[in-house]
C-alpha cells in the first residue's frame, strides 16, 4: 500500500476581468481580428479628420469682428462674423434700438415651453398661463399700447420668429388633430370620408406647396376688401400642415385602446363624447405623447421653410445679415454653422425630453 | 349592439342614434358645401375684379424661359407643358437617386449601431443625432455653398481618377453609345429571366430538402455574365467620353451641377440619419430568442440574420421606410431655394410670368399627390407580400 499522497491540481486561472477601461477596450474595440481591423480604419481617419477640424474651428480661427484679419492667408473659420452680426442674425430686421423686446418676449415663450414640459406645471392654470404669455408676447412684439412703438409683422424675424411659429401652430393643430382623428374613426361614412381626405391630401402634398398657397391663393379665396397679414396666413398653413400629421398620431393611439374599453363605456350608460373624454383620450393621448414631441420637433425645423416665402425667420435672417453686407459674404459657411447649432441645441433637447417622456409613459406598464 | 332584439325601429326622433348621425352628417356635409362654394365664389369674383385669366390653355403657350438642366433638349420657344414636364423629371431623378442611396446609406448606419466596435457604433450615434436635428433646408443651402464656394473654379478642379470636381460641379466620363452597349443590354435580359428562374428552382430546392443555395451571389452572377457576354459578343467596345480640361471649363463627359449634387447630398445625408432610426428600431424590435434558436438550429451568423432576423424585422421596418421615402421626395421640393429647376421651381418661375397662380399651384399638387399616392400603393403591395400570413 502506497499512501496516497497529496497533489494538488494546479490552479486555475485569475477570471478574465470584464469590468474596467482595459477590459471595456478588449471587448469594444480590440474583440477579433474584425473588430480590430475597424477600430484601426476609423481611428485613423478620426485621428486624421478631427485635428484639421479643430485647427479651422478653433485653433486657427479668427474670433474678432474684424473681416481684413478673416482674409489674411492661414486663417481658418472667421468666428468674427458672428461676432459682428449676430443681432441681425437673430433677430432679423427687427428695429436694432427695440430689440430688447423680441428679447424678453423670446425668453418668456421658451420659458414657458420648457415650463410646459415639467410634469410639476402640469396643472388647470397652465392653459390660462399660455393665453397671458402669448398675450404678452404679441403686446410686446407689436407694441402701440404702452408706450411701446409699433413694429408691424414683416419686419419680425429671426429666432422669435422660429419659436413663435413652432409653439403657436403646435398649440392650434391639437384641437384640430384630435377632432380629424375621432373623425376618421367616426361610424359617420361623411364625416369619416371628409376627415380621411383632409389627412391624405395634406399628407401627399409637400409643405412648401401649402406655404406657396398660403402667401399667393390665400388672398384670392377671402371676399374683397379683406386684408390678412402674412404672418397669420403664413400660421394658417402650417397649423393645418402639422394638424394632419398629428391627427395620424393621434389615431395611432386611438387604435390601440382595446375595444373592451369602450364597451364597458357603453355598459355603464356613458354617451359618446363622455366615452372619449372619460375613457379613450386619457389612456390614448398618454401613449401618443413621443409622437406628437417628434411632430413638433419636424414643424420646428419646417418653419425654416417659410424663408421661401420672404418670412425672416432664422435661416432667412441669416441670409439677409450677410448677402446685404459684401465684406462678410465669403463667410457665410461660418454663418450657417452658427444657426445650425442653434436648431440642434432646440431639437436635441427636445428629442432627449422625448426619450424621457417615453420612458414615463412605459413606467406604467412594468411590473 | 344585438342583432335579434328589440326589432330596429326606424323613427324619425332625435333619440333614434341613426337619426342623430344622419343630420350630423347633413350638417358637416353642407357646412364644408358651403366654405368650399365660398372660397370658389371669392376666388372667382377676385380673378374677375383683378382682370385674372384662369384656366389651363396657358400650358400650350411658348414657356419664354431657360432651364439650367434637363433630361432632354428643351429651350425657351417649347410650351409650358413640357417645361412642367421637365420639372417632374428633374424632381424624380433627383428622388429616385436620392431613395437608393439613402436606403444604402441608411441601412450601413442603422446596421452600424448594432456593431462590435465601439467607436463604429458611436460614430453611427454621433452622425444620426447631428444630420436628424438640423432642418434639412439649412443643410440642402449649406451644400450648396460649399458646392459653390468651397470648392475650386472649373480650371484648376480636383482630379480623382477619370473625374473632376469643381465649382462647375462633377464631371466623369459617359461610354459612346454604339451597338456593342446594345448587346449588352439585350444579354441582361435573358440574364434576368435566367436569374428569376434560378432563383425559383433554388427555393423549391430549399423547400424539398432544406439544402440552401445561395440565393443572392448566384442571380447576381448570372445577371452580370450574361450581360458582359452580349458585350463582348457586340465587339466588347471600350469608348469612353472621358472630361478633360478645356481653357474655361472642363469640356465632354458627363455633368451633374452643384445644384443637382447639393440637392442630392442633403436629400440623402437627411434621410439616411432617419433610415438608419428606422432599421434599428425593426432590428431591435425581433426578440433576442429569435436569433439564439437560429444559432440553436446551427445557422451561420450570416445565414441567421438573411433567413430568420431579416425577414421579421422588415415588417417593421417597411411602413416607416414608405414614410421616409415619401418624405425624401416632398422634400426634393425645397430645391428651389438653391435654383434646381424642379416641379416647384418651375411651377413658381412659370406663375410668376403668367400670374396663374391657382393653376400652377395645383398642379405642382397634383404631381406630388399622384407620386406618393404611386409610392404607398406600390409600398403597400410589397408590405402585404411581406406581412405574416395568417390562416
Amino acid at each position: 500500500m502506497t499512501a496516497t499522497i497529496f497533489q494538488p491540481i494546479a490552479a486555475r486561472p485569475a477570471p478574465v476581468d470584464t469590468e474596467g477601461p482595459v477590459a471595456w477596450v478588449k471587448a469594444n474595440l480590440l474583440a477579433d481580428w474584425k473588430t480590430t481591423l475597424a477600430t484601426l480604419i476609423v481611428g485613423g481617419v478620426l485621428l486624421w479628420l478631427v485635428p484639421q477640424i479643430l485647427n479651422w474651428a478653433v485653433f486657427k480661427a479668427a474670433w474678432l469682428p474684424n473681416y481684413e484679419a478673416c482674409r489674411a492667408p492661414g486663417v481658418g473659420a472667421c468666428w468674427g462674423v458672428i461676432a459682428e452680426k449676430y443681432r441681425v442674425i437673430i433677430f432679423g430686421r427687427y428695429p436694432f434700438e427695440e430689440q430688447w423686446r423680441p428679447l424678453i418676449a423670446t425668453v418668456l415663450l421658451t420659458g414657458l415651453l420648457v415650463a410646459s414640459c415639467m410634469r410639476m406645471f402640469w396643472k388647470t392654470w397652465l392653459p390660462l398661463l399660455w393665453l397671458v404669455v402669448l398675450a404678452a408676447f404679441f403686446t410686446l412684439m407689436y407694441g402701440n399700447t404702452l408706450g411701446l412703438t409699433q413694429v408691424d409683422t414683416d419686419r419680425w424675424g429671426g429666432l422669435p420668429l422660429t419659436i413663435l411659429l413652432a409653439s403657436l401652430s403646435l398649440v392650434m393643430s391639437f384641437p384640430i388633430a384630435l377632432l380629424v382623428a375621432l373623425g376618421r374613426r367616426s361610424s359617420l361614412p361623411a364625416i369619416r370620408s371628409f376627415c380621411t381626405i383632409y389627412v391624405e391630401l395634406i399628407r401627399g402634398v409637400p409643405l412648401i406647396s401649402v406655404l406657396f398657397m398660403a402667401s399667393f391663393m390665400f388672398p384670392l379665396f377671402m371676399p374683397q376688401g379683406f386684408k390678412i397679414d402674412v404672418l397669420i396666413r403664413v400660421l394658417v398653413g402650417i397649423t393645418l400642415f402639422a394638424a394632419a400629421y398629428s391627427a395620424e398620431v393621434i389615431r395611432g393611439g386611438l387604435q390601440a385602446i382595446p375595444k373592451g374599453q369602450v364597451e364597458a363605456a357603453a355598459t355603464l350608460g356613458l354617451s359618446y363624447w363622455q366615452t372619449q373624454r372619460k375613457i379613450v383620450l386619457p389612456q390614448a393621448l398618454a401613449m401618443v405623447v413621443p409622437g406628437i414631441m417628434n411632430n413638433f420637433i419636424s414643424t420646428f425645423k419646417d418653419t425654416s421653410l417659410v424663408t421661401i416665402v420672404s418670412l425672416y425667420e432664422l435661416t432667412g435672417a441669416m441670409s439677409l445679415a450677410l448677402n446685404s453686407d459684401s465684406n462678410w459674404r465669403p463667410f457665410t459657411i461660418e454663418g450657417y454653422i452658427f444657426i445650425a447649432l442653434i436648431y440642434f441645441v432646440f431639437c436635441f433637447s427636445m428629442s432627449r425630453y422625448s426619450h424621457w417622456v417615453e420612458k414615463q409613459v412605459n413606467k406604467s406598464k412594468l411590473r | 349592439m344585438n342583432s335579434k332584439n328589440p326589432p330596429k325601429k326606424n323613427n324619425w326622433s332625435w333619440r333614434s342614434q341613426a337619426f342623430r348621425g344622419l343630420i350630423y352628417q347633413v350638417i358637416a356635409i353642407l357646412a364644408i358645401g358651403g366654405f368650399v362654394w365660398f372660397l370658389a365664389h371669392n376666388t372667382l369674383l377676385n380673378m374677375r375684379v383683378r382682370g385674372i385669366q384662369s384656366g389651363f390653355d396657358f400650358l400650350k403657350q411658348a414657356a419664354g424661359f431657360d432651364i439650367g438642366e434637363s433630361l432632354y433638349p428643351f429651350d425657351s420657344a417649347q410650351p409650358y407643358w413640357q417645361a412642367f414636364l421637365v420639372g417632374v423629371t428633374n424632381t424624380l431623378r433627383v428622388a429616385v437617386l436620392g431613395i437608393i442611396l439613402a436606403t444604402v446609406l441608411g441601412t450601413l448606419l442603422g446596421v452600424g449601431r448594432f456593431s462590435r466596435n465601439a467607436l463604429v457604433r458611436g460614430l453611427c450615434l454621433v452622425y444620426v443625432e447631428f444630420f436628424r436635428n438640423i432642418p434639412v433646408l439649412l443643410q440642402l443651402l449649406m451644400w450648396y455653398v460649399i458646392l459653390t464656394e468651397v470648392l475650386p473654379a472649373a480650371t484648376d478642379a480636383w482630379v480623382l481618377g477619370p473625374f473632376f470636381l469643381s465649382k462647375g460641379g462633377l464631371n466623369y466620363p459617359i461610354p459612346v453609345w454604339s451597338t456593342g452597349q446594345l448587346w449588352a443590354a439585350s444579354g441582361l435580359i435573358p440574364g434576368l429571366a435566367l436569374a428569376w428562374v434560378y432563383r425559383r428552382w433554388a427555393k423549391r430546392q430549399f423547400e424539398a430538402s432544406g439544402q440552401v443555395r445561395s440565393m443572392v451571389w448566384m442571380p447576381m452572377v448570372i445577371v452580370v455574365a450574361a450581360s458582359l457576354l452580349g458585350w463582348l459578343l457586340g465587339g466588347a467596345p471600350t469608348a469612353l467620353n472621358r472630361p478633360f480640361k478645356g481653357d474655361f471649363s472642363i469640356e465632354n463627359g458627363g455633368a451633374l451641377t452643384p445644384e443637382f449634387l447639393a440637392v442630392l447630398l442633403g436629400l440623402t445625408l437627411y434621410t439616411a440619419s432617419f433610415i438608419a432610426e428606422v432599421v434599428r428600431g425593426g432590428i431591435q424590435s425581433v426578440p433576442l430568442g429569435q436569433s439564439e434558436a437560429g444559432a440553436a438550429l446551427g445557422l451561420s451568423r450570416h445565414q441567421e440574420m438573411r433567413l430568420v432576423m431579416l425577414p421579421q424585422a422588415l415588417r417593421v421596418i417597411i411602413p416607416p421606410l414608405t414614410n421616409q421615402y415619401l418624405n425624401l421626395t416632398k422634400n426634393s421640393s425645397l430645391a428651389v431655394a438653391i435654383g434646381y429647376p424642379d416641379v416647384v421651381s418651375i411651377a413658381n418661375t412659370a406663375l410668376n410670368q403668367t400670374g396663374r397662380a391657382v393653376e400652377c399651384i395645383s398642379l405642382v399638387m397634383l404631381v406630388y399627390l399622384s407620386t406618393s399616392l404611386g409610392t404607398a400603393v406600390l409600398m403597400n403591395w410589397y408590405n402585404s407580400r411581406s406581412a405574416i400570413k395568417e390562416r
